[in-house]
């Protein structure tokens, strides 16, 4: 299949460009990047006008829920949410049932993502065998298997000599350790930001210190260990601070945050609206903090301390969604927002330029779990997104199997117009 | 007429949602219910024809009672759905519950659940009036209006006040319905319990109307109220305070702390009392206790908020 993309303004972090190119493509990959390709002989023409084109988007933080719970995501309608977001390679993190702490499990979710799935699919392997946080998972054999990371995600990694161990032990296969900070001891029973909100709600509070706290302690591992620190979904002012000072310090770690975390604070549960009042789509873990913490992780993507935005798409069914506050499950879908939602609140604010926008989904992912995704140079593999950063569309329905977002109703800009992974459209509205 | 000028509100979900003026009018309101209850037949005839679910998730007596007997003095209908709390995790869910409801039409739901946030699940999804009789700790706002309605009673006034909570303030919805009725009135509020128990940021809520003070010597010193919290034993567990002994060593209201507080001091407690532990007999059953009056206030009070909720529907 060729396609040739015309008009468009391409933005390639990983080459710096920032122009108006036409792209061509052909059985897979990117054949030609020329400031005019005219025609070729049996390419489907896309006009892509006003539109960006830029690398397909690698979303490292997504929960596909596929092996044990597809009632509330699956590979064929995680991948296909993503394709509607612009996303082209998903990690799909190991919290699965069975978890991906094994060979077996890696090996299914890769089949079946050949099988059904629309983008690429990257499974992260688990830390410690069942999430458990007791016995290292086989590291060695998960790597083999095909994992790009390993994280016990969902669950933070409480002792800390496993940490260490993880964080020396996948030195040798330079995995990168995705930790979920969170001092299990501070956040008991919490469910949302411990502060006057909480308090007001009579609902039990997560402290910030509660990733604060763990965010040091595994940046001081890391200096006793090595290994590659990968920090995901930081939501505190403290824990930019820190991991911008250890950056500084030469200590090998990264970060991510979710777009939720410099769009929200823990405010929008108090709502001025009865329904946002208790709506347990403003409930994840970690939990929505104040403004000043907005402010800060707004601050930490501007001056390279967030490496990446991630979505932590966090399906989960209505069912579940619609019980009491403290019964419903954390955690909130995010693939098809992902990107409109920091073209609105950070470009199109003036946070950022849309080339270090991109960059948070492109090349710093790839940098740091060695991919081969990410770029549109010449002969690389054509992953491609094309949206509009300033067509305004409303959020109404989504293709993922769950509908848990406090976004729906907003209206956002960056409509994403055409997804195509490995040179096949995927997507297209 | 002014009444229904004056109340707008449709739900009765927490006394931060009320105004002064919303707040003094149920006040008001219940006060010529309350001479009702001076006569033979203490009944009349404002709610005939309409329906009041009392759906209780926890266990309650004086509550559930006093809704009771506040809707059948106005002649409305009740119906009582009593739930164990067990059942909710594996039973019908809350939301299914509410739609039931719905199907019912019932007028009012007055709502007891163990999760904060529950009355505002029932009322984004059932037409129903909902009446908040308690949800987890947020707020219990009956209870606020009934303690600030004896305190006006006996001080002919809530403004300027000194009022003293003492517990645990961070477990309970009836601190909280104290604190935003009792500062939007005009009182001075003393949080008054161990750290572990003051809830993050609480003053923020109303800064120059709220102090905190650990020591309860010093915050009954010129109070005039105090309102006694019940301790809740299974707290011990969770590492908030050593033990029961040294709570009541520290928090229990007694003989001797009373008899170092202002002669004309109100004890007020929202009651079930752990007598001896929180507070003593002697303090319990003096004269300074206005303890019984609450109950027989909430049932005014009680029948002052179906009263106006009601009047707004029509």
């Amino acid at each position: 299949m060729k396609i040739l993309i015309k008009n468009g303004f391409v933005v390639d972090p990983s080459q710096k460009l920032e122009k108006k190119l036409d792209l061509l493509i052909e059985n897979g990959k990117i054949i030609k990047l020329l400031s005019k390709i005219n025609r070729s002989k049996g390419a489907k023409v896309i006009d892509a006008k006003n539109c960006v084109v830029c690398p397909g988007l690698i979303d490292i933080h997504t929960h596909l829920r596929e092996p044990g719970h597809e009632e509330e995501e699956t590979i064929a309608t995680g991948t296909r949410a993503a394709a509607a977001g612009g996303i082209t390679t998903v990690f799909c993190m190991p919290n699965t049932h069975p978890v991906i702490d094994n060979q077996t499990t890696v090996e299914f979710i890769l089949l079946k993502a050949k099988k059904e799935g629309v983008v690429n699919v990257f499974p992260v392997g688990s830390i410690t065998k069942g999430i458990l946080g007791e016995e290292l998972s086989e590291i060695g054999e998960l790597k083999k298997a095909g994992v790009v990371g390993v994280t016990d995600d969902g669950e933070p990694v409480m002792n800390s000599k496993i940490m260490r161990r993880a964080l020396e032990y996948s030195k040798m296969f330079n995995l990168p350790v995705i930790s979920h900070c969170e001092d299990k001891n501070l956040s008991k029973d919490g469910v949302i930001n411990e502060g006057l909100i909480s308090t007001l709600l009579g609902l039990r509070g997560i402290p910030s210190q509660s990733e604060d706290i763990m965010v040091i302690r595994d940046i001081i591992l890391s200096s006793l260990a090595g290994g590659k620190l990968h920090i995901t979904h930081i939501s505190t002012k403290k824990s930019v601070e820190y991991i911008r000072r250890a950056k500084k310090e030469g200590v090998n770690v990264t970060c991510d945050t979710a777009p939720h975390y410099f769009v929200l604070t823990e405010n929008y549960i108090k709502g001025k609206k009865l329904e946002h009042v208790y709506d347990t789509n403003a409930k994840m873990k970690p939990p929505l903090r104040t403004q000043e913490d907005v402010d800060a992780i707004i601050e930490g993507l501007k001056d390279g301390t967030i490496d990446c935005i991630a979505s932590d798409h966090a399906p989960h069914t209505l069912e579940e969604k619609s019980k009491e506050f403290d019964l419903a499950p954390f955690g909130i879908i995010g693939l098809e927002t992902l990107l409109p939602l920091s073209v609105t609140f950070l470009y199109k604010k003036n946070k950022m330029s849309l080339l270090k926008l991109i960059s948070k989904f492109t090349t710093n992912p790839s940098k740091i779990f060695n991919l081969k995704c990410g770029c549109l140079k010449e002969g690389f593999v054509a992953d491609v997104t094309i949206f509009n950063p300033e067509e305004e569309f409303l959020v109404k329905k989504f293709v993922s199997k769950s509908c848990n977002s406090p976004f729906l109703g907003w209206k956002l800009k960056g409509k994403i117009k055409y997804t195509i992974c490995n040179g096949k459209i995927v997507y297209s509205t | 007429m002014t009444n229904k000028i004056l109340f707008t509100k449709k739900h009765l979900l927490g006394l931060e949602d009320f105004t002064r003026e919303e707040i003094k009018l149920i006040l008001d309101t219940a006060k010529p219910f309350k001479n009702l209850f001076t006569r033979s037949i203490k009944k009349v005839p404002t709610l005939r024809g309409r329906s009041v679910v009392l759906l209780f998730y926890e266990a309650s007596t004086r509550t559930r009672t006093s809704f009771e007997l506040a809707a059948k003095r106005l002649s409305a209908d009740t119906i009582n759905i009593a739930v164990n709390v067990s059942s909710v995790k594996k039973g019908e869910s809350l939301i299914d519950t509410a739609k039931t409801l719905e199907s019912m039409k019932s007028d009012f739901i007055v709502i007891r659940h163990s999760y904060s946030g529950s009355p505002h699940i029932l009322a984004k999804n059932v037409s129903s009036s909902i009446i908040n009789a308690g949800d987890g700790f947020h707020e219990h706002p009956s209870q606020g209006l009934l303690d600030i309605y004896t305190v006006n009673e006996k001080k002919g006034r809530v403004a300027g006040l000194k009022v003293v909570i003492v517990g645990d303030i961070l477990h309970s919805r009836v601190a909280r319905s104290n604190l935003w009725g009792l500062t939007k009135l005009g009182a001075k509020v003393i949080l008054c319990g161990p750290p572990t128990l003051i809830p993050k940021d609480v003053q923020k809520v109303s800064p120059s109307n709220i102090d905190i003070e650990y020591n309860l010597d010093k915050a009954i010193k010129d109070a005039d109220v105090v309102n006694i919290l019940r301790v809740q034993f299974e707290r011990q567990m969770e590492h908030l305070f050593p033990s029961i002994r040294e709570y009541s060593l520290l928090y229990g209201m007694n003989k001797e702390r009373l008899s170092r507080a202002k002669n004309d001091v109100l004890i007020l407690h929202p009651g079930p009392m752990n007598r001896g532990l929180e507070i003593t007999s002697e303090v319990a059953d003096s004269l300074n206790s206005v303890i019984n009056e609450q109950v027989t206030n909430g049932i005014a009070v009680r029948m002052a908020i179906l009263y106006l909720l009601s009047s707004v529907k029509e």
